[in-house]
């Protein structure tokens, strides 16, 4: 088993809970031996060691942020501490957004598009190859990537790591200690995304 | 507030869980969940929701409020103005289609609309049956008074159930009873001994093997939201307390003073049920909630909840 797994030192890790799946995640940093703290106040961010962004609407969770006055103390955080993107959560992350063109963090250089692949019925779930990189960091084998609704990472700047694409196009990324997906890993049962977000948590 | 069960992905333990298609549309739900959908009729509607902080909306074509009011037959609502509403906003829209009216379900999966909730706030189409929602790859939700019409439409293919309330009425009274009822039966399950389940089926009218899912799980397999009746952003905290996992205003925000005002208002009360001091906050200055009417006050004729079975 990957090291994420064998917590000698109990990890707090926060899921962002304004809005979406955010329990899907709380449950699989549990299983992970994750302490996890749903995140809907600004000093709760001083109590974790990274955080989830999960999916849910990107636009409802614009609002939230910045209604709440979360939005500013999060940029700081994403200064310090590790954060992992899933779908609305990746879009938050990006340097530009389009479809339509909205606020995001730029904490990791990209550019997506949302809702590309199109509506809900153009959701769906695939097996994808993982990167050689990913693989040496967590374990052989085809990962299963569930896509609702989900953007597309449309460019990445030359920092920028793809760790999974799914044909040509990424769908996991990596700058510095961030990481972003497009699709829900917490959706499936599959703990590899969330070990490797756990092992930069350590390492941050 | 208690921890809540939660899901495990994927759902396991019954074929129809386990298919892409039916994990598909669990997912969606799944994604609303802490959020507020609301109903609208038109685009701009739309966009005032959307601002507000709405997870999705819901398009049809009069609000339950004026449909009780005006009476005639309420259908699908018109596909210019779902279109407009669909290029409006990007926030997921929902549609209502008659109960059984499975061909309207297929007109709103043609147009693409994100979900398709088969509603009593409609008038029904077909009073035997209700759609078979397996056989479309759209996701729908449909309404709940209790926990064997929860599973029924489950076992159709519903990956999203809500309570009914008593819709348009702006009176939380029946969310309430119909979330309390689901919740109280979904626990009982769970205590009752498992040569009883056969016969909890019996009295539940629902299929055995999703009635031992949730004796096991103590939960429902898919998103529980509630609907009917929400007007007040202390309406929203009280249905999510009671375990709702979203909520759905129809009239609520619409038919008051200030809709902008009242959709944040609500949005953040769901947010943040269990907070009083949040909760207080999305309490103040508010202008005129919808009217209301006591349900006590209604003939079982004028009642919504009694369509579909």
């Amino acid at each position: 088993m990957p090291a994420a797994s064998s917590a000698a030192v109990i990890m707090t890790v926060g899921v962002l809970a304004l809005q979406g799946d955010f329990a899907a995640h709380s449950v699989r940093l549990a299983e992970l031996g994750a302490e996890v703290v749903e995140v809907r106040y600004a000093s709760q961010l001083d109590q974790v060691e990274g955080l989830i962004l999960p999916g849910g609407e990107s636009t409802t969770n614009l609002i939230l942020l910045d209604r709440e006055g979360l939005w500013a103390r999060l940029r700081d955080f994403a200064g310090q501490r590790p954060i992992l993107g899933t779908c609305a959560g990746a879009i938050l992350l990006a340097r530009e957004v389009t479809n339509p063109s909205q606020p995001s963090m730029a904490a990791i250089d990209m550019r997506i598009e949302r809702n590309a692949y199109g509506r809900q019925i153009d959701s769906s779930i695939r097996l994808v190859q993982p990167e050689q990189a990913f693989a040496d960091r967590t374990a052989e084998g085809p990962l299963e990537a569930v896509f609702i609704r989900a953007p597309i990472i449309r460019s990445v700047a030359s920092g920028v790591e793809v760790l999974l694409r799914d044909k040509d196009d990424p769908i996991l990324v990596e700058q510095g200690r961030h990481l972003a997906a497009t699709f829900h890993a917490e959706l499936t049962s599959d703990p590899r995304l969330h070990q490797l977000f756990l092992s930069k948590v350590r390492s941050n | 507030m208690g921890t809540r069960s939660v899901a495990a992905f994927p759902l396991d333990g019954i074929d129809m869980f386990l298919t892409n298609e039916f994990r598909l549309k669990v997912g969606l739900a799944e994604q609303l969940k802490g959020g507020v959908i609301m109903d609208v009729t038109d685009a701009s509607q739309a966009c005032i929701a959307q601002e507000a902080g709405a997870v999705a909306v819901m398009a049809l074509e009069r609000v339950p409020a004026d449909i009780r009011k005006d009476g005639g037959v309420a259908r699908m609502a018109s596909i210019q103005r779902m279109r407009e509403i669909m290029a409006a906003v990007s926030i997921p829209v929902m549609a209502k289609a008659r109960i059984g009216h499975f061909a309207e379900a297929m007109v709103l999966q043609a147009l693409k609309v994100d979900y398709i909730d088969e509603s009593e706030v409609l008038t029904p189409a077909d009073e035997e049956f209700h759609i078979d929602k397996h056989a479309f790859p759209a996701p729908f939700v449909c309404g709940a008074r209790n926990l064997g019409e929860a599973l029924r439409r489950i076992a159709e293919g519903a990956a999203m159930i809500r309570t009914k309330g008593e819709a348009g009425s702006g009176d939380v009274v029946e969310a309430v009873r119909h979330m309390r009822t689901i919740q109280r039966q979904m626990k009982q399950l769970t205590v009752v001994g498992r040569d009883e389940l056969s016969g909890c089926a019996k009295d539940l009218q629902a299929p055995l093997e999703l009635v031992e899912w949730v004796a096991r799980e103590g939960r429902l397999p898919v998103p529980n939201f509630s609907a009917g009746g929400i007007a007040t952003p202390a309406d929203a905290a009280l249905v999510m307390s009671l375990g709702a996992e979203a909520v759905f205003v129809g009239s609520g925000i619409f038919k008051s003073e200030d809709p902008a005002r009242r959709g944040a208002a609500i949005v953040k009360a769901t947010t943040f049920f269990s907070d009083p001091e949040k909760l207080l906050e999305s309490c103040e200055d508010l202008g005129k909630p919808m009217p209301g009417i006591d349900v006590a006050t209604l003939d079982e004729s004028e009642l919504l909840q009694t369509r579909g079975w």
